[in-house]
């Protein structure tokens, strides 16, 4: 391989990671939330009960922003691979590229051509018919993940494929290359992640308009749906992260090695708790470690043998001090989401749960948790993929595409400075509703109208339930 | 001779073909925008694509995934040759896009997010205009690889090519309007209707002229017996479209000047399509060599058959529902 300009290469990646770290926090909430906008309007149509149709109203506006900012943030990944990463499309093109196409064919277009009668169609085409175009889009987000999870899931644990004289990776089974190793389990990580960040968003907003108001029904109903949902799902999560673990470990050892700090292959490794992974003196500094944890976590014996990263070539190492402290980071936020998740449910037992007003300010104040937690993941497998794009057989730095650093640092900046103005406003705009009460509370402190939607669908719903 | 490659050559450009007609209107309509008054004139026009204009944009995506995943060689060596136009494509779609939703939620700043949706839509026009004349005339390839300078795709014939598609995405979402709307902004829209599509017309003459002259070879393909015979009926059908828009446009049809225009778009759309193929890097790569082995296009063919039919059906359902002329105020905001 000729001299890979390191420049470039340096700032093909970090395009990479912002474009993308920046895209994956909308799906992130859309996922969710489409779900949630669906069980609201079956709630609606099953109860008649006017809460729902108003959270439903709610939820909705803020849905259909996050959603536009998802759709253009992720028309720039789909051209993203040709400008900055030619080789790599070249080469995986024919594997990742139908992948790509069945995501777009399967779910973009049913989102997006059910979104239009979502939010707009409500008188048009009457209540089941609305509720169809919603669950529509919901399934749309569902299929979207499975099939861009299942092309990441292939660059970890790449199957199915054979190598032609082009250096291209061919289909050879598709049904290997779909459901590859490490798919199920990343699909089921991702939904979940999805679904506890829409849960804590939800929570924190009903959290919020609680310490305002006890009284106002609609931040209760969403407080106690999205507790329900954070102490069920919230354990669940960490359950799911387990084994996804050790799925990682039988196929990526590097990334264990590097998650776990460990340098050295041992018998009943500690669990290194903190420290400060050094790749050149290939040690962890620093280390706060418990004995015999580390290896009886990921081999289920005290003595069982762990690989540590000089088992590899140095030029095959992830770097283990981002990989490190990002899985420290994704594990604590998820044990908080479960402890929140867990003592929600004791509240809800001592009947306590809209007054306790401590536990509301931790609510609001973990809003965006999930947010956090999810870009913390992605960091962990994204990174600890590296070197390689497809993991062990194409290297990150041959799938750069020859395109000068000056062109990609020029985009790099116009991105950061763009998703910086327009998403800081989107963001802006997402807090301003969320600041407006879901329903008007029955003290007279909250009592006038919020926003002008209001008085519509008062009299809207109140047509509808006579 | 129907293989898989060809197949998916006449998919993608289907592909192209309906994001062009559907936001082609759409961002006609943004490059529009100022000639608008502000408040509820706007908030009407911009309600007219309100629900549908991300459906449209979604062909983009599979435009650009379709190629990825049937022509992996031809995106490796296209993106990169494009590299600016598209980005800049891509800044205005962001700015554009999220237009639809930001300008109701801060009426202070309406007036920016108008600018925005005008700019981006303009942008984003420009630079498809200029990637397709970037794309016909052709560019540098060694081996798998794009070898040009980053600025060859700026040249005359490209800017022209972007001018071009201004205003024809302009005139489309004039038409559009047309249907869509009533009383004194649909006069003024008769009214710039007219001199928009001498412009068109002018423009496109243009360009069709041009290409021909960008290569020997396409000049062979349009002006060498027989063939010349063969595609004599492309411009006076063309003809033909644009005197029925114009009369059309003068009996104050609020319903057909659209459609037909779209017929003028897809004619000349074929003219490129005769133009270019059998290559998709044009007089580089061919769509044979560039085809992914026949194990991804045959899977993928699959999908698009199952699938294609199904976005026909409920993306026709959701025009239907929103069919007719919009009442002001309409709208979830």
């Amino acid at each position: 391989m000729d001299s890979v300009d390191t420049a470039a290469l340096m700032l093909a990646r970090l395009q990479f990671a912002w474009t993308i770290g920046v895209h994956i926090l909308f799906p992130s909430f859309t996922i969710g939330l489409a779900s949630y906008l669906a069980v609201l309007e079956g709630l609606w149509l099953k109860t008649g009960k006017q809460v729902y149709i108003r959270l439903f109203k709610y939820w909705i506006k803020i849905f259909a922003v996050v959603f536009a900012m998802g759709v253009v943030s992720g028309i720039v990944m789909s051209y993203e691979f040709g400008t900055n990463w030619s080789v790599f499309s070249d080469k995986t093109g024919p594997i990742l590229g139908p992948l790509l196409a069945y995501e777009v064919l399967s779910a973009f277009f049913l989102e997006a051509g059910f979104l239009g009668i979502m939010l707009f169609g409500l008188t048009k085409v009457g209540k089941k018919l609305h509720f169809m175009a919603t669950l529509m889009v919901a399934i749309g987000t569902f299929f979207s993940a499975f099939w861009i999870l299942s092309a990441n899931s292939w660059m970890q644990t790449p199957a199915g494929y054979s190598i032609n004289d082009a250096g291209q990776f061919v289909p050879e089974d598709w049904l290997k290359i779909v459901f590859n190793p490490s798919f199920p389990y990343r699909l089921a990580h991702m939904v979940t992640a999805a679904y506890l960040t829409t849960a804590f968003v939800v929570g924190g907003v009903g959290a919020w308009h609680l310490l305002r108001d006890k009284t106002c029904v609609g931040a209760k109903v969403m407080f106690s749906m999205a507790m329900w949902m954070a102490a069920i799902v919230a354990p669940a999560q960490i359950f799911i992260g387990d084994i996804h673990g050790l799925n990682t470990l039988k196929y990526q050892p590097a990334k264990v090695a590097a998650m776990e700090g460990h340098f050295e292959t041992q018998k009943g490794a500690p669990l290194i708790l903190f420290g400060i992974p050094d790749m050149e003196a290939e040690e962890t500094k620093y280390a706060i470690e418990i004995p015999k944890l580390g290896s009886l976590i990921l081999t289920h014996h005290l003595d069982g043998e762990i690989i540590g990263l000089k088992a590899f070539p140095k030029e095959d190492r992830p770097n283990a001090l981002i990989v490190f402290w990002a899985f420290r980071i994704m594990v604590g936020l998820g044990t908080l989401m479960a402890m929140i998740g867990l003592f929600s449910l004791w509240l809800r037992w001592r009947k306590t749960l809209y007054s306790a007003q401590l536990f509301h300010k931790i609510a609001v104040w973990m809003a965006p948790s999930g947010f956090i937690a999810v870009i913390a993941g992605w960091t962990v497998t994204e990174v600890g993929r590296q070197p390689f794009t497809v993991y062990g057989l194409l290297r990150t730095s041959q799938s750069i595409s020859p395109v000068d650093a000056p062109a990609i640092a020029t985009s790099l900046a116009v991105f950061v400075l763009v998703y910086f103005v327009v998403f800081g406003f989107g963001i802006y705009y997402i807090l301003k509703m969320m600041k407006a009460a879901p329903t008007p509370g029955q003290s007279p402190m909250a009592s006038e109208h919020p926003i002008g939607l209001d008085s519509v669908i008062s009299t809207q719903a109140s047509k509808e339930e006579h | 001779m129907l293989d898989l490659p060809t197949i998916w050559a006449g998919l993608l450009a289907l592909v192209i073909l309906i994001y062009v007609i559907l936001d082609g209107f759409d961002l006609g309509i943004g490059i529009l925008y100022p000639l608008f008054h502000k408040g509820e004139e706007r908030d009407t026009v911009m309600n007219t694509v309100a629900p549908v204009w991300d459906g449209n944009e979604t062909w983009l995506v599979l435009g650009g995934g379709g190629l990825l995943a049937a022509f992996p060689l031809a995106y490796a060596i296209i993106m990169p040759a494009l590299y600016a136009p598209i980005l800049a494509m891509l800044i205005g779609l962001i700015f554009r896009g999220v237009s639809f939703e930001f300008r109701w939620r801060d009426p202070a700043h309406e007036k920016i997010w108008d600018a925005y949706f005008f700019g981006g839509s303009l942008l984003a026009t420009f630079s498809q205009g200029i990637v397709l004349g970037a794309f016909v005339q052709g560019m540098e390839v060694e081996g798998r690889a794009y070898s040009g300078g980053w600025f060859d795709w700026l040249s005359p014939f490209s800017l022209f090519t972007g001018l071009s598609l201004v205003f024809g995405y302009a005139f489309l979402g004039a038409l559009w309007l047309i249907m869509k709307t009533e009383g004194g902004l649909r006069d003024r829209l008769y009214k710039m209707s007219l001199p928009l599509m001498l412009m068109v017309f002018f423009l496109t003459g243009v360009v069709s002229l041009w290409t021909p002259f960008l290569s020997p070879e396409i000049y062979a393909r349009w002006f060498e017996m027989p063939t010349l015979l063969y595609l004599s009926p492309v411009p006076i059908i063309a003809a033909l479209l644009a005197w029925r828009i114009y009369v059309n446009l003068k009996r104050r049809n609020d319903y057909r000047p659209f459609p037909i225009a779209l017929g003028l778009f897809v004619l000349s759309y074929m003219g490129l399509g005769i133009s270019i193929f059998p290559y998709v890097v044009p007089r580089a790569i061919t769509v044979a060599q560039a085809a992914a082995p026949d194990s991804s296009l045959g899977f993928m063919l699959i999908g698009a058959v199952i699938f294609l039919p199904l976005i026909f059906i409920y993306t026709g359902y959701s025009y239907w529902i929103f069919r007719g002329k919009i009442k002001p105020g309409e709208g979830y905001h």
